[in-house]
């Protein structure tokens, strides 16, 4: 049953070495203040999944913290690239990281394979593309009904899933809105799962039947942290950060610019200082 | 169209591509130079035209462009909002989307892309993003359209590596792979428009952009180019065309830097 913990206590109980783990959000929601977490208590040889490994990846490799990571793609969104985890895949900076690379569509229908308990997926794809002469992960299955080849890639069951979401209610139920991504899949996917939220309210009474929650019962622990997806985004709570995306560019292109980066603004500090950062990106409405 | 000389070539290769999407067109939008073009478009000549960005945004109508394919305002503004999964099976997979629009790092002649790495896979003197959505895109769209500011380095006789398959080596390969849709059909250069021959698929140049000549397309292109015989002129942007596009970069300029503060509404 799910639980209410500070952030520290949710990520100590459900995070190990070596654990795979999959910090989700598709630009959105994306979980920074779990992974800060992450960082501060100094896990080790993590395989890291996600679909677009940007900022918290990067400050996670630079660390040294992950020996494989798995992602369908490896950028800055709308920046360029990514620095730390650029210097650990061409030079071995801090470590050397395997790399288990897919397209969006491989890693999307490999989440939904797993939410779904099954082996793997099958989709129409790949085709023609370099990605499937390098990773040994992307087979072919032939269609027993159409004769149709199509490809293969084994499902996606993390240990743990962290996720950001809007709210939930004291039950513990979430409610995840705006663009969605992979949120549902990738919790759905996990043996455990853990989501930081914006706030809690008394009841989802008066929401729309259609609307994505996650009930209470797949998730392990809830912890509030108001703004703990910056410089990612809350539909409805902070505009993104845009600003702070340009700027990582340049931090994350020193090895010591990141590493004094990194001290005094994750190492030194804690969840409860997400809040302030996101102040100035509130809309009035 | 005015005959407008003071524009640059960035502005014309974005308005050229404009021209190329039409009013009923479903496109599913490449970050960067695709989603200004795709955007000027829908300000322009093709007002309901159905944007599609790979975050699970249908129907988005921004007033900025976004700088990542998830910003907010793409959500705020579609007509429905789905799961990535969604997206990728049921939309692009499914067959709705009529013309992919993609941006590129290294092309080759034939429309092959290269957005992973440069040199080898396995041991890269520079690793880049790679493909997101681009592998499938470029084969379950009907149709490709690219985008990209020529240069030897981006425009080369051989890519490293095959991100997303355009024509593969001419001819009938993506015929002989199994891909039953028409792949890469135009590509818009910030110096001319191209077109693939009907029978060999090598890009050839249909069209020079004012003021450009032969000599500069090819001094800024790693292969050896192929001119059609008749020769167009790419018309000069419109005085609507060039304001709509400078307003739409000025505003997602200061909203960019202005670090999400509060836009005027």
């Amino acid at each position: 049953m799910v639980k209410f913990l500070p952030l520290k206590q949710a990520v100590a109980e459900n995070l190990n070495d070596g654990d795979t783990v999959a910090f989700e959000g598709f630009t959105h929601l994306i979980p920074t203040a779990a992974a800060h977490e992450a960082i501060r208590q100094g896990f080790r040889d993590l395989t890291l999944i996600r679909m677009t490994p940007d900022l918290i990846y990067d400050q996670m490799i630079g660390m040294g913290m992950a020996k494989k990571i798995v992602f369908s793609y490896v950028g800055n969104p709308g920046v360029g690239l990514l620095r730390r985890a650029r210097d650990a895949i061409e030079n071995g900076f801090p470590r050397s990281i395997e790399i288990e690379e897919h397209s969006h569509a491989g890693m999307a229908n490999a989440y939904e394979a797993g939410a779904a308990g099954l082996p793997c997926a099958v989709f129409r794809g790949y085709r023609g593309a370099g990605l499937a002469v390098v990773n040994p992960n992307i087979k072919s299955v032939t269609c027993p009904f159409t004769g149709e080849v199509l490809a293969a890639v084994p499902s996606i069951r993390p240990d743990v899933t962290f996720i950001h979401a809007q709210k939930a209610d004291r039950k513990g139920n979430v409610l995840v809105e705006g663009i969605i991504g992979i949120q549902k899949e990738a919790v759905l996917a996990a043996k455990r799962a853990v989501v930081t939220i914006e706030e809690v309210v008394d009841n989802f009474d008066d929401l729309h039947p259609n609307l994505t929650v996650l009930p209470r019962w797949t998730i392990a622990a809830i912890s509030v942290v108001p703004g703990g997806s910056h410089p990612s985004y809350a539909h409805g709570y902070y505009a993104r950060d845009n600003a702070a995306y340009l700027e990582w560019d340049d931090i994350a292109a020193d090895r010591e610019k990141f590493q004094a980066w990194m001290q005094a603004n994750v190492i030194e500090k804690s969840a409860d200082d997400f809040e302030a950062r996101v102040e100035h990106l509130r809309k009035a409405a | 169209m005015s005959d407008n000389q003071d524009f640059t070539p960035n502005e014309m290769m974005t308005i050229a591509a404009s021209r190329a999407l039409r009013n009923d067109d479903v496109c599913f939008v490449g970050i960067g130079a695709p989603s200004a073009a795709c955007n000027v478009a829908r300000l322009t000549h093709a007002p309901d035209i159905t944007l599609i960005y790979e975050s699970g945004t249908i129907g988005t109508a921004p007033d900025v462009l976004p700088l990542s394919i998830g910003d907010g305002e793409l959500c705020e503004t579609a007509i429905t909002t789905v799961a990535v999964p969604e997206m990728f099976r049921y939309w692009l997979q499914g067959g709705r989307i009529s013309i992919g629009f993609l941006g590129a790092a290294q092309l080759d002649k034939f429309g092959n892309i290269n957005t992973t790495v440069i040199g080898d896979y396995f041991h890269p003197k520079t690793r880049l993003p790679g493909g997101g959505g681009a592998p499938e895109i470029a084969t379950s769209s009907k149709e490709i359209y690219i985008t990209m500011a020529q240069t030897k380095r981006g425009m080369v006789e051989k890519i490293d590596f095959f991100t997303s398959f355009g024509h593969g080596e001419g001819g009938d390969h993506r015929k002989r792979l199994g891909i039953d849709t028409a792949g890469p059909t135009l590509l818009i250069t910030d110096l001319a428009i191209w077109k693939p021959d009907p029978v060999s698929k090598e890009f050839t140049v249909v069209s020079l952009h004012p003021g450009v000549t032969r000599q500069q397309v090819q001094e800024s292109c790693g292969w050896i180019v192929k001119f059609a015989e008749a020769l167009d002129e790419t018309p000069a942007p419109s005085e609507l065309e060039l304001k709509t596009l400078r307003d739409l970069q000025a505003r997602t300029k200061a909203a960019h830097e202005g670090t999400g503060k509060a836009k005027a509404a």
